[in-house]
């Protein structure tokens, strides 16, 4: 019996439903407020339960509109590639700095992608981070934290 | 109301604000024209900017892009028969054969006169509308206020995801669970936290609109390996022929557009149906007004087929603004993202809203009007230009869409983890657009959650903990009917009729 994909990602949110339905019934309310109409916990609780209420519907009951995807075609090595890059780009947002990080990424990410256009490449990477820093920072007076241009005195 | 609309006149054309709109209806325009950007992506792109502002400026800045955004995916539709959203496929059905005529430069001035002339109708029912229907909404009860919430998150469900209503109610749960996360309102007691600091204050909305829309949209683009600017390339851009139109087909449209723009206006108003309903009842309803010679052309290019769903969805996108106004509960995905950022700016939408700031109120009312000006005297000679947007290749579009990303919810929250959040909710919801669970729902719940347990709490304690509130008035009855017809509604279409 093959399984739809559909149901499974219902399944993991009947668990994780279950889960967040525990954690629901271990928030610590006020003593004075424990036996209250209406507490803390109360709309958590009620969530949980429809979270497996609705996702035991979908398990249990035939699929109406089944989603075809063809799992062969999907891009899988660019995707995650680029996922590692927005992590990689997270991670050293706050200790390269904003400019140099959002141009490394820029460009990492175009050539990911299968771009060989260097010049685009460039322009769309160092001078446009550049212009877009001015218009939020310059103009906007939108404050961007970038350890990277004040170490050359660019940025104060 | 005429001294409201003069205070709402004289903020809208302050020069700030005008170049406000100017600067949202271009960018809209843009971003929406980009098939698979709609107008809830470029909002949520342009939330982490308007913080910076007056938060009528920042209103008028997004209501800007919005409809621009609506503009650009009828663009998009027309020149490569790839709709921007999907209120704009309707377009598409006899916009896009004009295009292959060689009429493009033709459909895209219908388009844009229609839009017009359904935004300025329905422009001019929001500004009646509005205040009465805000006078009726202090009459509501908390009681009533929960049971509209839920008529609002089982409409969105029911319309928005044809044919996955589960699904959907599913993404409705998994919405609320994440507004959940945090101190609780009124105890201050920490909810979902697991003892982690950055926790404590709830999810940031920005992070998971952007993580939803934005971030996935562009992660399930290159996920499926689509090229949405594949088509723009092998067309000529600049030979989109004459925008003029002859007096017969001007004719057409005049007796297309009232009815049209009633229609998209009303269904515009109740919740969940949207523009990509209102177009599409438009384009069935105008078919059956026609005459049998007219009625023929319907699918090879109708001016009548394109008038209609084109007045229908700019008047429909006026319309979902009188819930989120008059009641503070949006009706649509879109609305919701707006009512997350007005609340950002500490303004909580709903009856009061008319009394307390009339400011806001009117001048995102009277920059409707402004806008739909704009879009018609700047955007429609530059469309041979602004078209070549078309053309972008995905290998810049996409990170430069995922930076611009990153970037917002640094600005917001200067912190690695909630960067870390948002890449992690952008992964599972590509994972699910992929198996087409619905994302407005979700985005509708995460902003309703902390009004809806509000409410519940009110509507219980005054109960003392019975749930008869929910039949006690007749209002609150009405409403739970209407949401009892309407998943009836739902289970029949999904089972019963399909087993017939």
């Amino acid at each position: 019996m093959k399984i739809s994909p559909s149901k499974i990602i219902s399944l993991l949110f009947f668990i994780f439903s279950a889960f967040y339905l525990y954690t629901a019934y271990q928030i610590q309310v006020f003593t004075f407020d424990e036996d209250a109409a209406f507490n803390a916990k109360t709309f958590p609780i009620y969530l949980g339960y429809a979270g497996l209420m609705f996702s035991a519907l979908y398990i249990i009951l035939p699929e109406t509109k089944p989603s075809n995807v063809d799992l062969k075609v999907l891009d899988y090595k660019r995707t995650i590639t680029l996922v590692i890059l927005m992590i990689l780009y997270g991670l050293t947002i706050f200790r390269a700095g904003y400019f140099l990080s959002t141009s490394i990424f820029l460009i990492l990410s175009y050539i990911a992608l299968g771009e060989r256009k260097w010049i685009w490449v460039f322009i769309l990477s160092f001078p446009f981070v550049a212009i877009f820093m001015y218009l939020l920072h310059g103009l906007l007076n939108i404050y961007l934290r970038d350890p990277f241009l004040q170490l050359i005195g660019i940025m104060g | 109301m005429i001294e409201g609309i003069l205070i709402g006149l004289e903020t809208a054309l302050s020069l700030k604000n005008l170049m406000m709109v100017m600067i949202g209806c271009f960018a809209g325009t843009i971003i929406g024209m980009l098939p698979g950007l709609g107008p809830m992506t470029a909002i949520a792109l342009m939330i982490p900017i308007t913080y910076g502002f007056e938060p009528s400026t920042g209103l008028i800045l997004m209501a800007g892009v919005y409809y621009g955004a609506v503009f650009g995916g009828s663009t998009s539709s027309i020149l490569i028969n790839a709709p921007g959203i999907p209120g704009t496929v309707a377009t598409s059905f006899d916009g896009y054969p004009m295009a292959q005529q060689g009429k493009a430069g033709k459909a895209l001035a219908i388009a844009a006169y229609s839009s017009f002339a359904g935004g300025t109708i329905a422009a001019i029912f929001l500004l009646i509308a509005a205040p009465s229907l805000s006078k009726v909404s202090l009459a509501f009860r908390s009681p009533d206020y929960f049971g509209l919430m839920i008529l609002g998150l089982t409409a969105v469900s029911a319309f928005s995801a044809k044919g996955h209503f589960l699904k959907a109610m599913m993404m409705v749960v998994l919405g609320l669970m994440l507004a959940s996360v945090g101190q609780d309102t009124l105890s201050d007691i920490p909810r979902f936290t697991f003892q982690n600091m950055n926790l404590s204050d709830g999810i940031s909305f920005v992070l998971v609109v952007m993580a939803t829309f934005a971030m996935s949209e562009a992660l399930t683009i290159i996920f499926k390996a689509n090229d949405p600017t594949r088509v723009a390339k092998q067309i000529s851009l600049s030979q989109l022929g004459s925008i003029k139109l002859d007096k017969a087909e001007t004719k057409k449209m005049v007796s297309t557009i009232p009815r049209s723009s009633v229609l998209g206006f009303i269904i515009g108003v109740l919740p969940g149906a949207g523009s990509t309903i209102a177009s599409f009842l438009a384009y069935g309803m105008e078919r059956n007004f026609v005459n049998d010679e007219e009625k023929q052309k319907f699918g090879k290019g109708s001016i009548n087929g394109l008038a209609a769903p084109e007045t229908a969805n700019n008047a429909a996108c006026s319309g979902s603004f009188v819930p989120l106004l008059t009641l503070g509960i949006p009706g649509s995905g879109t609305t919701a993202v707006m009512l997350g950022a007005l609340l950002g700016f500490g303004i909580q939408p709903g009856p009061r809203l008319y009394q307390t700031n009339p400011e806001i109120f009117w001048s995102v009312i009277m920059s409707m009007y402004i806008g739909m000006v704009i879009l018609l005297i700047l955007n429609l000679p530059l469309i041979p230009y602004i078209a070549r947007v078309l053309a972008t290749p995905r290998t810049f579009l996409i990170p430069l869409i995922l930076f611009f990303s990153v970037t917002g919810i640094y600005l917001m929250s200067f912190n690695n983890f909630d960067i870390y959040m948002m890449i992690g909710i952008a992964v599972v919801a590509t994972v699910l657009r992929l198996y087409d669970f619905p994302m407005p729902p979700l985005i509708l719940a995460f902003v309703l959650g902390g009004l809806m347990e509000e409410n519940l709490r009110r509507s219980l304690l005054i109960s003392d903990g019975s749930w008869s509130f929910l039949w006690d008035r007749p209002l609150t009855m009405v409403i739970m009917m209407t949401i009892f017809v309407i998943v009836s509604w739902q289970v029949y279409k999904s089972f019963w009729k399909k087993n017939d």
